[in-house]
């Protein structure tokens, strides 16, 4: 069925221009810029700002373009789920929320894309993306890098510019009100004493306040780059927009053309629009910061790999803003991903498919022959007694009793190593030949718990996250800060959360936010979305936190009275 | 000859005796689902939270009716008396329109068996 759906599909990968449904086709088809411009001038705003909330709606169009064709349900139903997450506002394919570090295998990146599955997204590694191209669900690579960042800084300061342009405008205008009459004509103003100086003063101070208050809400390094554009940001940004312009329209026709004499009143109308602009600030601060912090909804994260889970409560957030939280929370709650403690032991698993051969007696055709034979093997196999649970149960019997004997040797090595150092005291007369520092310190005892430090990792399988720089590094670390033993042996003994290790090495760098809805929608209960790593996903859940209804009961401390529990006995 | 240790159940019919304003039964009872099971001696099982007979006054009215101490009433006129607190018992048993009551009592009896029956 699928090769004959592919079959299908390859007839259609014809650019047929404007039209809609096969729009992924064409886009597929013909990789390269020159595809771009006549869909992007259909569909496509070119606007490059913060304030684009269109571009919200702009998803559900492609879905349902993409549904629309619903003769291909495999297909569309991928495609739905790929697709409100690939939306980027600033045409990439793949949502990206960026991490600092280095992503773990990231050359191996290519390695779940070329599945024969994907066969209805055409695997085309979408190449000279500019930025008017479709947001479009069945391009999602990882591997776009470099062309990702070089567009997605563009448009980054370009918003951030924007937004700085803006709120220095806002800033300057009560000051240009003020200043302008004097400048125009000072002849004719009246002249304004001690109330002016009052509304003068008092400028000056909100405008020191809302300085301070911009600046501690909104010049701060972002932590994530989210894919759509943060919706409250943009109706703020508009809001300040129309009310310096609104300010401006009624100061030119009113003062500036009739040249108004009263100065006291221009000057309150400056301070009147510095008293606005510090109530926009509240309302920035109350949608920003205050609305999320109440929380409203439980999340679950599951990591796809081996099932780690845990719960957050957030507030009302966005799905792509829920997602950065969670990631936040991932990097120090969830233990760190290790694919060599995922398989059963392989002594457990291969003896399950062994004791079987087919012999095929007679047969010519040879298509049927392989999935009969498979067939009859998997069926002699459920018959057949299975005993894979019991070898397994000893099999890990084994592996703990084997774990903790190399744990023990491990304690014994490191607790003796300790002992031969100790921190110099001032009244100590010592050889300058003799002190250390803690790096050699460090190395002195490491050669004792080498061996055994070497055998407990190999054991656990936490080799790869451990160098000897690194142990020596903590080794150190511990000497110099006066830790025990066991203090410098937490670090080994249990798998710790992912950004305890060398973050060049495990830290990724993108993530990829999969999601059925638009993410700059908000959390509802029951929404599922899916953060994606190379070779692992975290599945996060929504559920709501119930409404509590809570009632009152009063207990009187005199009602607590107890009783001997006896036979009674009653005569009737 | 052996033992037998059985139990049977057996209805009494009691006539309730007039005591100037009170109607009474001439026995006490004991037991109940709010009450202690683990002291009840007349029960073979000490879980067992049913009414039990504890004292039957002489001649009065229960002994002349046939009921024994260490009875187990699992009815009174048709109610229920095994899944009851004791004061729920206390009043189905003295129910002042009622001048008769039936009850259905278990007991445990221990009958000798006789061999001789069985080798003639």
């Amino acid at each position: 069925k699928i090769e004959s759906l592919k079959v299908t599909v390859d007839f259609l990968k014809v650019p047929l221009g404007l039209k809609k449904p096969p729009l992924k086709e064409a886009l597929a088809a013909v990789p390269g810029p020159g595809r771009a411009k006549p869909l992007g001038v259909e569909r496509h705003k070119p606007r490059r700002s913060d304030t684009m909330d269109n571009e919200s709606q702009y998803s559900g169009y492609s879905y349902k373009s993409g549904h629309s064709r619903s003769s291909r349900k495999h297909r569309d139903r991928r495609d739905r789920h790929r697709s409100k997450s690939r939306d980027g506002s600033r045409g990439d394919k793949s949502v990206t929320i960026q991490a600092p570090g280095e992503p773990l295998l990231d050359n191996e990146s290519t390695r779940g894309d070329e599945r024969d599955d994907n066969w209805g997204e055409t695997t085309t590694v979408v190449t000279g993306t500019s930025e008017h191209s479709i947001s479009h669900d069945d391009i999602t690579r990882i591997t776009k890098d470099m062309e990702d960042s070089a567009h997605l800084d563009c448009s980054r300061h370009l918003g951030v510019s924007l937004a700085g342009a803006l709120a220095l405008l806002a800033f300057l205008t009560p000051l240009a009100f003020m200043l302008l009459p004097q400048l125009l004509w000072r002849e004719e103003l009246e002249p304004c004493g001690t109330p002016c100086e009052g509304l003068f003063i008092s400028v000056a101070f909100k405008l020191l306040i809302l300085l301070l208050g911009s600046w501690a809400l909104f010049f701060r390094r972002p932590k994530a780059f989210f894919p759509r554009v943060f919706v409250f940001r943009a109706l703020l940004m508009v809001l300040v927009f129309l009310l310096v312009v609104s300010y401006w329209l009624f100061y030119g026709v009113r003062i500036l053309d009739s040249r108004d004499r009263n100065y006291q009143g221009v000057v309150q109308y400056a301070v009147s629009l510095v008293d606005a602009l510090l109530f926009v600030h509240y309302l920035a601060v109350v949608l920003l910061e205050l609305r999320q912090l109440q929380p409203q909804f439980t999340l679950k994260a599951v990591r796809s790999a081996d099932g780690a889970s845990r719960f957050y409560n957030v507030g009302h957030l966005s799905i792509q803003r829920a997602a950065v939280w969670i990631l936040e929370n991932y990097y120090h709650d969830f233990p760190v991903y290790n694919p060599a403690l995922l398989n059963l032991p392989k002594s457990v698993l291969s003896k399950k498919m062994s004791g079987f051969k087919v012999y095929s007696l007679g047969e010519e055709n040879t298509t049927n022959n392989s999935t009969g034979q498979s067939r009859a093997v998997i069926a002699a196999a459920a018959r057949r007694r299975d005993n894979s649970h019991n070898e397994y149960y000893y099999e890990e019997a084994e592996h703990e009793r084997r774990v903790r004997k190399r744990r023990a040797r491990l304690v014994v090595a490191v607790e003796e190593a300790f002992t031969h150092i100790k921190r110099l005291q001032e009244e100590d007369q010592k050889n300058p030949r003799e002190i250390m520092d803690p790096r050699e310190a460090a190395q002195a005892i490491f050669a004792s718990m080498a061996r055994a430090m070497q055998k407990y990792l190999r054991t656990t399988k936490q080799q790869p996250y451990h160098t000897m720089e690194s142990i020596l590094q903590h080794l150190e670390f511990c000497i110099t800060h006066d830790m025990t033993p066991k203090a410098f042996l937490e670090r080994y003994l249990t798998a710790g959360p992912t950004i305890q290790y060398h973050k060049d090495r495990w830290l990724a760098k993108q993530w990829t936010l999969v999601s059925e809805e638009p993410v700059t929608n908000g959390l509802k209960d029951g929404v599922v979305f899916v953060l994606k790593r190379q070779d692992f996903s975290l599945v996060v859940s929504t559920k709501k936190i119930p409404f509590f209804k809570l009632s009152e009961e009063f207990v009187d401390p005199k009602s607590h009275k107890f009783v001997m529990r006896l036979q009674s006995e009653t005569s009737v | 000859s052996y033992f037998i240790f059985f139990s049977f159940q057996q209805r009494i019919e009691i006539h309730k005796l007039r005591q100037g304003d009170n109607l009474i039964l001439g026995f006490s009872i004991g037991g109940g689902i709010d009450q202690d099971p683990a002291q009840n001696p007349f029960s073979e099982d000490k879980t067992d939270k049913g009414i039990y007979v504890t004292r039957v006054t002489e001649g009065g009215p229960a002994e002349v009716a046939g009921l024994q101490i260490g009875d187990k009433i699992m009815q009174v006129n048709g109610w229920d008396m095994t899944m009851v607190t004791h004061d729920q018992a206390r009043k189905r048993l003295t129910k002042r329109n009622e001048e008769v009551v039936r009850l259905l009592v278990t007991r445990q009896s221990l009958q000798k068996a006789v061999q001789q029956s069985m080798m003639s």
